[in-house]
């Protein structure tokens, strides 16, 4: 029996639907959001046409799509939902619960910009904001990646050690709506990957009736609760990277927390996350034909976050730009940034850094854009100081 | 309607929401969950309850005062929690992963502010979906947990912390929100009004909304001493003057046909008389603001006479 099907040309959306379909979740409750929408579209057609046992619920709100979630996956269901900005926007408040109640949930985050004012297109401030929220955050280049981590999901999300929900991210429009190359896994290899939920504390269980969500007053237990879940997410890193090492065996594509591209020789590199891992690779190989020592570092595991490894991996670069495509205003500097830096003072890595921001509300960021910035920490490894405030891609009026 | 038994058989029903819980004395919301449980027989049940006062006192970890499954996620969300369990229930049934002798009940539980205002939309479409789920409301007429805030359910003229009364307001300025009828009019198979000072009418309608295949809605009054401002024993002899008082009519929905479960005729009293003895209404009963008084009573009155003529209507045929 073969492990893998033909290569099609998919979107990703399409990619994610189909890998939802070989999963086969005994529930998923969405709601329709641009540019998540095909694949709730496409998932209400796999249950019209009886390709799965799929119990969907047309939830009337993305505050209800999770709390359904919560509900099933309390209830001992697998457990699926996607959405995208102001959906996962208006679900803050339960995507908090369903973490904090241990429920391996996995959802689909299609990266798109919070309002406002009011923008469809790609940036990472949605699933950003959730950050802390103690969900798994894995995010994806393209729509083979999507479709691998979504099959990846529930052995992570449903690890005895881990029992946390999942999100997996992959740029809206730009990755969801895009036509890329899909070499699937066969039906039954999916089922293999993933087996069957393990067996937990339920709601369904008459004979052992349970209590969630109970008050936790000032005399309780909140902060122990809480050193839990911490300590659950320290759990994943490596469960993440066993399942990564597991899919690898079946397919031959091997992942990694941090995938590095070039990095062994590397004097200069560029960290992002997405798909503008793809820009930045072309533009390297224009760069390295002039001589010029760059490299690439793209986070897949964002939470939790793999702090020695990046700090490592980073250790040998003269000069590193970090780019984020979200910003948090007020701080010095967007998401990754921050969490760059602070990887690289924990570890005592002293490297010079800068952070760019590109992509708000779906900017095109062009190869001219990362070989200016290539270019910039070239001359900074070659001694020149880098801009210590924020650097702006492609922005308007200058 | 199930068949109302006698009070004998109801008491070999087992106590599913045990003593203990730190509900204040004399609080309606126990009471009302008590007999609501009765009505689901020997089935087993899961509650998703709201946050709310029912919640916070039934729950307080390491402790839980029920002996069912239980789950409370969130203020507004109870129906759409319901909703998953329900959708996980038929799915793990369908595909033989989950076997029970006996038909599982889903029962959402929410006060009047977790059901007429921030609950409502998750309410609303829980009823549309038509899961098979019991969504009650026990109503206390404002947000009790959080120290009497007024909610859509709060009567008119009634103190709160939020619409309290002073020199130039007399309270409350709205007249409450008709939660049962836009239960009703989303075409649900059962809809009912109830009060626990009538346990065996409260428990023969939980019955039927257990039994009844789809969405049925419950809204019951629930006495609340403390936000009522009245006496701690009283809260049963009150429901009793407020459903008198047609104030809370007691009837049912059956597949859009109204049924009265109670009509006092010409022993109907008027809202004044228990007015009178909950100090939320203390300031209505001064000359300045009397006139609340009669606003509330027509009110009140106009509504009864259109629900007695829903009730008279034939019934729509099958
Ligand atoms: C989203 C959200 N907003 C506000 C609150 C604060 N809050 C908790 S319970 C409650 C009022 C509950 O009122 P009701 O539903 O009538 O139940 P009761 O306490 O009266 O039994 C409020 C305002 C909350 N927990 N969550
Ligand atoms: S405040 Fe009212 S509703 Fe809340 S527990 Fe006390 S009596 Fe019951
Ligand atoms: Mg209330």
């Amino acid at each position: 029996m073969a492990t893998t099907e033909k290569l099609m040309a998919v979107t990703g959306n399409q990619a994610v639907a189909m890998a939802m379909k070989q999963i086969d979740p005994d529930v998923v409750a969405a709601y329709p959001i641009t540019p998540q929408t095909d694949v709730v579209q496409s998932y209400s057609q796999y249950v019209a046409d009886g390709e799965v046992q799929t119990e969907f619920v047309t939830v009337e709100s993305e505050h209800s799509a999770m709390s359904a979630c919560i509900g099933s996956a309390a209830a001992g269901a697998r457990t699926m939902t996607a959405t995208s900005s102001a959906g996962f926007a208006l679900m803050w408040e339960v995507v908090y619960v369903a973490a904090s109640m241990r429920l391996p949930i996995v959802m689909t985050t299609v990266n798109r910009a919070l309002s406002g004012p009011i923008n469809i297109h790609c940036d990472h401030s949605d699933s950003m904001g959730g950050r802390d929220s103690g969900w798994i955050q894995i995010y994806n280049e393209d729509a083979q990646e999507a479709y691998d981590a979504t099959v990846m999901s529930f052995p992570i999300a449903e690890h005895p050690d881990v029992s946390l929900p999942l999100m997996n991210m992959y740029d809206g429009f730009i990755i969801s709506g895009a036509i890329g190359p899909l070499r699937p896994l066969s039906d039954a290899a999916v089922k293999d990957f993933i087996g069957e939920k393990p067996a937990v504390l339920n709601l369904l269980d008459s004979e052992h009736p349970v209590t969630f969500g109970p008050f936790d007053g000032l005399h309780g237990w909140y902060f122990e609760h809480k050193i839990a879940q911490n300590r659950a997410m320290e759990a994943a890193l490596p469960v993440i990277q066993e399942t990564y090492d597991r899919f690898a065996e079946v397919t031959g594509r091997q992942y990694q927390h941090l995938m590095c591209y070039d990095m062994e020789d590397a004097d200069v590199a560029i960290v992002v996350i997405g798909s503008a891992a793809g820009t930045a690779r072309t533009v390297m190989a224009k760069l390295k034909a002039e001589g010029l020592k760059v490299g690439l570092v793209k986070i897949r595991t964002f939470r939790p976050f793999p702090t020695a490894e990046i700090a490592r991996v980073l250790s040998g670069v003269k000069a590193v730009a970090v780019l984020d495509r979200a910003d948090s205003f007020g701080a010095m500097g967007g998401p990754l940034y921050l969490e760059i830096l602070a990887a690289l003072y924990h570890e005592g890595v002293h490297t010079k850094t800068v952070n760019c921001i590109y992509g708000l509300g779906g900017r095109d960021l062009y190869p001219q854009n990362i070989e200016d910035v290539f270019r910039m920490l070239a001359d900074a490894a070659g001694g020149a100081d880098l801009p210590q405030s924020r650097v702006y891609l492609n922005m308007k009026g200058e | 309607m199930a068949t109302k038994l006698s009070p004998k058989e109801y008491v070999k029903r087992e106590e599913r929401l045990t003593g203990g819980h730190r509900l204040c004395a004399g609080c309606g919301a126990g009471v009302v969950m008590r007999q609501v449980l009765m009505g689901a027989k020997d089935n087993p049940v899961v509650i998703s309850n709201a946050t709310g006062c029912l919640e916070v006192s039934t729950t307080i970890y390491p402790y839980t005062a029920w002996k069912d499954s239980y789950i409370h996620s969130a203020f507004e969300n109870t129906a759409a929690t319901i909703s998953g369990v329900e959708a996980a229930y038929n799915s793990l049934v369908r595909q033989g992963k989950v076997k029970s002798d006996k038909p599982y009940r889903f029962l959402s539980v929410a006060g009047d502010g977790g059901s007429y205002d921030i609950g409502l939309q998750a309410l609303s479409g829980a009823l549309e979906r038509g899961h098979d789920v019991v969504l009650l409301c026990y109503d206390n007429g404002a947000y009790m947990n959080t120290g009497f805030q007024r909610s859509a359910s709060t009567p008119l003229g009634a103190w709160t912390t939020t619409s309290p009364d002073g020199k130039v307001v007399p309270g409350k300025q709205q007249q409450r929100k008709n939660l049962t009828a836009i239960a009703a009019a989303h075409g649900v198979p059962y809809v009912a009004q109830a009060s626990p000072h009538n346990f065996r009418d409260l428990i023969a309608k939980a019955e039927t909304a257990f039994e009844t295949p789809g969405p049925a809605f419950l809204n019951v009054l629930s006495p609340c001493p403390r936000g009522w401002r009245s006496a701690d024993p009283d809260g049963m002899k009150l429901a009793k003057m407020m459903v008198q008082s047609c104030f809370w009519p007691m009837y049912e929905v059956i597949d859009g046909n109204y049924k009265l479960s109670f009509d006092p005729k010409d022993r109907k009293i008027p809202i004044r008389d228990w007015m009178e003895q909950q100090g939320r209404f203390k300031h209505l009963f001064t000359p300045e603001f009397e006139y609340v008084i009669e606003e509330g009573q027509a009110h009140v009155d106009r509504e009864w006479e259109r629900l007695k003529q829903l009730a008279s209507l034939p019934p729509i045929a099958e």
